[in-house]
């Protein structure tokens, strides 16, 4: 009797292994934890020093039309008004995905229901190649292929902020696609066959059930890519022109919050305005990506059903 | 003489090589109730499907013999399967009705088909429930999603969704197998409502509804047609063998 009881009082091997691995999956994920919060403290408390220790009116930041933070108007108060970045940011975000999201149902369209075979050999490699390739080389081709041919368009620089959204529509174009091919894909067989029973035509069953059914999963790949697009600093800041300026035209240079942050963030000092202010512009862009994640969540949700 | 609206002649069918059915002949009689019946595997589902030509979505399966519906052929290189399939409607096993509102639904046909007006729509709408009788329930309702139904009720939106575009024939797989009895024997008396009014061929693994609701029976085996009579006469006293084996519950 007493080995029974001892053996089922004594703690077993394997549920020390198991209470191990359960310490090890909680330290991992309180860690990431831990690193979320702080990016987030940190972003906010240097953000917020603007409007804190420097004294810059909020509602001056959010709408004035003049970035010089080195500068003080007549007022004596600091120039730092970020509209035209944000204006710029959400300018570039808004065409890029206009763009890019008939494309993308198009091509995936064409990859799951009209032609699956050529769809899984090449167009899936392919767009699946095409997420990968660094920001800069997009950026370079930019550069050196659409600039060029907007200035010929359009005249002037060619630098702006149709520039910047066609470089963005191509680097969200792959994962916008291949987020609307798996969305395609799971919308069940069943629904296919019997929209074909009930006698549609193939295009009707694409049209009028897959896409439908498939419209909530089609909007978190366009505002996943949306939140890419926003977040994007390298290949922007190569073709828009950088020039922190309420944008006059779409072909006339501008700025977005990612390009004048990489642009400046090496050549201001530590806890000087000019530095505080660049931070409150990265906390504008975190606030953002927090709030294309609520979207996100929330389409799912009510897609879900 | 009763008039027959289906005739198929000598079927064969491959799924790439195998042959799953090896020359099949069933006439089915104007607005009967007609029971495929046979273990699984015995090719009844998939006879069923070559009959509105649902096989044409797969690749791999060649169809081979005579198809008629009311004298015209099924398979002929100009028939159009779209206008063929308005005529000779399914019902799936597992109810699946889109994920759009239950008017949606039972409109879908009809608008893919042709432009109506918005009255006809909601006259077209009301009637089909009715005929599957399923209105009562889901009148105050249509335009709630029809995924929010029970499953019995899913499964009568989608034989109203199927009637919907005025076939002659109705091909039903299984339409109950998925269902608890109660929703089950909802769904058999929408059937025996719909008995003459129009052609209705299911394939069912329970015997007891086919007793109870089909006019023929076909029992099949292995991918061949072992028996086709009246009902009672093969459910209760067959001439083959393996029917009396099937059905006394010998095998299968």
């Amino acid at each position: 009797m007493d080995s029974i009881r001892e053996s089922l009082l004594k703690k077993s091997k394997a549920t020390k292994k198991d209470r191990f691995a359960r310490v090890i999956t909680f330290s991992a994920l309180l860690l990431i934890v831990v690193v979320v919060i702080s990016i987030f403290l940190f972003v906010a408390s240097k953000g917020l020093a603007t409007f804190f220790t420097n004294k810059v009116n909020l509602w001056d930041f959010l709408s004035g039309k003049k970035w010089a933070p080195g500068q003080t108007n007549a007022q004596g108060q600091p120039l730092t008004g970020a509209l035209p970045m944000i204006t710029g940011s959400f300018l570039v975000t808004l065409i890029a995905a206009l763009v890019a999201t008939p494309f993308a149902i198009g091509t995936a369209v064409f990859m799951t229901e009209i032609s699956p075979k050529h769809g899984a050999k090449i167009l899936g490699p392919v767009t699946e190649l095409l997420v990968g390739i660094p920001s800069v080389v997009y950026g370079f081709i930019g550069l050196s292929v659409i600039v060029p041919v907007m200035r010929h368009i359009f005249g002037g620089s060619g630098f702006g902020i149709i520039a910047g959204a066609m470089v963005l529509f191509i680097m969200i174009l792959p994962t916008v696609t291949s987020m609307t091919v798996d969305t395609l894909k799971s919308v069940p067989r069943h629904y296919r066959e019997s929209a074909l029973a009930l006698g549609a035509t193939r295009w009707q069953m694409i049209y009028k059930v897959i896409l439908r059914s498939a419209t909530p999963g089609i909007l978190t790949a366009v505002v996943f890519g949306m939140a890419r697009a926003f977040g994007e600093a390298l290949a922007v800041q190569m073709v828009i022109g950088n020039a922190p300026l309420m944008p006059k035209g779409l072909t006339s240079p501008s700025s977005t919050l990612t390009s004048i942050l990489t642009q400046g963030i090496g050549n201001t000092v530590m806890g000087s305005l000019e530095n505080n202010a660049l931070w409150s512009l990265a906390l504008i862009l975190l606030l953002m990506s927090l709030v294309f994640n609520i979207i996100m969540r929330a389409i799912a949700k009510k897609g879900a059903m | 003489m009763t008039q027959k609206i289906l005739t198929t002649e000598n079927v064969h069918l491959y799924y790439g090589k195998k042959e799953a059915l090896h020359g099949i002949n069933l006439d089915f009689n104007k607005n009967d109730i007609t029971a495929l019946i046979g273990p699984s595997g015995s090719g009844k589902s998939t006879y069923l499907r070559a009959l509105n030509r649902m096989h044409d979505l797969t690749d791999s399966v060649t169809v081979n013999g005579t198809f008629m519906f009311n004298g015209h052929d099924i398979y002929a290189p100009n028939t159009d399967t779209v206008a063929l399939r308005q005529k000779i409607g399914m019902v799936f096993q597992q109810p699946n009705p889109f994920p759009f509102s239950i008017y949606d639904n039972v409109a879908f046909g009809v608008r893919t088909a042709e432009k109506k007006s918005k009255a006809e729509l909601d006259e077209i709408v009301e009637k089909s429930l009715k005929q599957a009788a399923i209105w009562d329930e889901v009148k105050d309702n249509l335009h709630k999603s029809a995924l929010s139904l029970s499953g019995g009720q899913q499964q009568r939106v989608s034989i109203a969704r199927a009637l919907a575009t005025n076939p002659e024939i109705l091909l039903l797989d299984e339409p109950t197998a998925a269902l608890d009895p109660v929703s089950a024997s909802k769904v058999e008396n929408t059937m025996m409502q719909l008995r003459n009014q129009l052609t209705m061929i299911i394939v069912t693994h329970s015997m007891a509804q086919a007793s109870r609701i089909s006019d023929k029976t076909a029992f099949f085996m292995d991918g061949h047609l072992v028996e086709f009579n009246h009902t009672k006469k093969v459910l209760l006293d067959p001439d083959r063998q393996e029917t009396q084996d099937y059905i006394s519950g010998r095998f299968g």
